[in-house]
């Protein structure tokens, strides 16, 4: 009963500022835009593509490449949710009406990651239907296999990132330090790590590259990853686990 | 009641926290005195579960704040520091703090009208004056109707109308039944507002009177007598079994327990000459500075850390000023006293210039 005030609160919370609506909105429209921008494109050069690339070509993946920019809007939605409380002072409202400190970063977290994962969804079935429908007679359908797999895996990922994003504000509390490390991870680093050969066995375990896995229907024959699309999903789901760990943990024992 | 039990709170090697023990009880002002930095805030964050004490204890009705199921409906807690996500509404920051306590919506709208914030309820608090900000902070306290009220220097950069308001709203509190504890390092004000009084510095305890027997213990009065055949009005004095007097560093002697006018004519029986005859009071102000310089001192030779005290040195810079406020008479404002009421009027200033901005 206690859980759901508390919920109840957080919603509140969550629906009152402006971060919320922009950068989720920003997370919807840069992905299917530049998901849409790269099917157009795709659809127009795809007889001048290699034949390796033609014959593992994946429709679904191709319609997803706006999610590696609309990842980072999910990333400062899921730091700022956290760390406004933070840098705003408002930790000490809310701790002192919320003592149990486990209860108010969890229910906080519970809120948005819920929040996270119906736009995640609609992110990720919106740039499937819109990328599709711009590929032509190259597009993939949803009843296809792994299709509805990936595309669902899609909005999984998006909200995973997000909660990720939130252990990680949990841990630093600063919305500047979180930012400066997550964004130049995900968008740069992790990328580097993930396809430069000599870094790929570290770096195919990394969070974003092993989530990404699920919203892949093709396996190309260069794959050399040891997990399937769930196993990769799993692996995310762990770093997201451990993150929340480590932000329940400094919540729990440093004074506000 | 809020029961303070061996509070301490060090930060690395400052103890800002020292071994507190003190009850707060019910249906009164207590005030919570101490100069700036002395550990009122952080004993307060201690109070509400903010900051973990590092040794000791503190209850609310008998328990810890953790344990307390809504404990908006239990004490209600104005912080020094902001508190408000300024993107917010007040109306929704004071509503999710609400639902988190289970306090009906109703609730909100009351508090918004009892601090006179109704009609700018869906504004940005990010736009409030200082003033609006701290009728929000009270607003959010007052939320959950609760017994209990705590205000970390509430009239810290108000106007006036504010203040005053303020120290209305204190008394009516604790006419109403109700425990208030209020910090703040104006002796003055808590005068005016506070029943009890709790006094602090370097984190250690002080004081823990009432109100007019810290008066009565501190505002000594007394007689200023100046004659330049001192020795002769001492043995007069003493003749005329004025027993209570001391000699002043500039060489006038202080006597208590009589009046001028007796003075006078004692004096003027025995044809003695005097240069000054005055009545004086010792202020609040300088009892409490005198009471707090200890601290002060203690604090500029040990370093905060435990150790012996040690009253003598007095060469260092920041006690200097330690040395005029033991000299210090009534009436002539020493170094120490004008230097608070310059940071007085320096906040006051810099309050209403935030207003203005605004």
């Amino acid at each position: 009963m206690t859980a759901t005030r508390v919920l109840q609160s957080e919603w509140t919370k969550i629906r009152s500022v402006q971060s919320t609506i922009w950068t989720l909105a920003l997370a919807v429209v840069v992905t299917l835009a530049l998901g849409a921008l790269i099917s157009i494109v795709t659809r127009n050069t795809f007889d001048d593509m290699p034949t390796q690339d033609r014959l593992f070509f994946d429709p679904t993946f191709v319609s997803f490449a706006g999610m590696g920019l609309g990842q980072l809007a999910m990333i400062v939605f899921g730091v700022l949710v956290v760390s406004n409380e933070y840098s705003t002072g408002m930790i000490r409202s809310s701790l002192a009406a919320v003592p149990r400190r486990g209860t108010f970063l969890f229910s906080k977290i519970a809120v948005a990651a819920l929040l996270a994962l119906v736009i995640g969804m609609i992110t990720s079935f919106g740039a499937f239907f819109l990328g599709q429908a711009l590929l032509g007679e190259h597009r993939a359908s949803i009843g296809d296999q792994g299709v509805l797999r990936a595309v669902f895996g899609g909005g999984l990922y998006m909200a995973l990132i997000a909660v990720f994003s939130m252990g990680i504000a949990a841990m630093l509390r600063s919305p500047m330090l979180s930012l400066g490390i997550l964004m130049p991870f995900f968008f740069i680093i992790s990328n580097i790590l993930g396809n430069v050969d000599a870094t790929r066995k570290v770096g195919q375990y990394l969070p974003d590259q092993a989530g990404s896995k699920v919203m892949q229907v093709i396996t190309r024959p260069d794959n050399s990853a040891p997990y399937g699309p769930w196993g990769g999903l799993a692996i995310m789901a762990a770093w997201v686990v451990a993150a929340l760990i480590g932000g329940y943990l400094v919540i729990k024992n440093r004074d506000a | 009641m809020i029961e303070l039990e061996g509070l301490t709170k060090r930060y690395g090697a400052k103890l800002a926290v020292d071994r507190l023990t003190f009850t707060v009880r019910p249906g009164i002002v207590t005030g919570f005195l101490g100069p700036n930095g002395a550990g009122k805030s952080t004993t307060m964050r201690m109070m509400i579960g903010l900051d973990r004490p590092t040794a000791g204890d503190v209850r609310i009705d008998g328990r810890h704040y953790a344990d307390l199921r809504d404990p908006l409906t239990y004490i209600g807690a104005l912080l020094e520091a902001k508190a408000v996500h300024g993107g917010r509404s007040a109306y929704n920051h004071l509503l999710c703090l609400a639902q988190s306590n289970g306090i009906p919506r109703s609730r909100v709208h009351e508090v918004l009208e009892t601090v006179g914030l109704t009609s700018v309820a869906k504004k940005r608090a990010k736009g409030f004056s200082m003033g609006m900000g701290q009728r929000l902070g009270i607003a959010a306290a007052l939320l959950g109707d609760p017994r209990i009220l705590m205000f970390d220097e509430p009239v810290n950069g108000l106007d006036p109308e504010g203040i005053h308001w303020i120290r209305n709203l204190m008394k009516r509190l604790a006419a109403e039944g109700r425990t208030v504890f209020v910090s703040s390092h104006l002796m003055s004000e808590m005068a005016l507002t506070a029943d009890h009084l709790v006094v602090i510095g370097q984190g250690r305890l002080l004081a823990d009177t009432s109100m007019p027997e810290f008066i009565a213990q501190n505002s000594r009065s007394y007689v200023r007598l100046r004659a330049p055949e001192q020795e002769r009005l001492r043995d007069l004095l003493d003749g005329a079994g004025i027993t209570k007097v001391t000699a002043a560093k500039d060489g006038s002697l202080e006597a208590e327990g009589t009046d001028a006018a007796r003075l006078g004519e004692l004096a003027a029986e025995h044809g003695l000459v005097l240069h000054e005859l005055s009545p004086q009071q010792a202020s609040l102000e300088d009892a409490f500075m005198q009471l707090t310089a200890e601290s002060v001192e203690y604090h500029a030779h040990s370093g905060g850390a435990a150790g012996a005290v040690d009253g003598h040195v007095l060469a260092e810079p920041p006690v200097a000023g330690v040395t005029a406020a033991g000299a210090t008479t009534a009436g002539q404002p020493a170094a120490p006293a004008a230097e608070w009421g310059a940071g007085w009027r320096e906040q006051q200033s810099g309050g209403r210039k935030s207003r203005k901005g605004s």
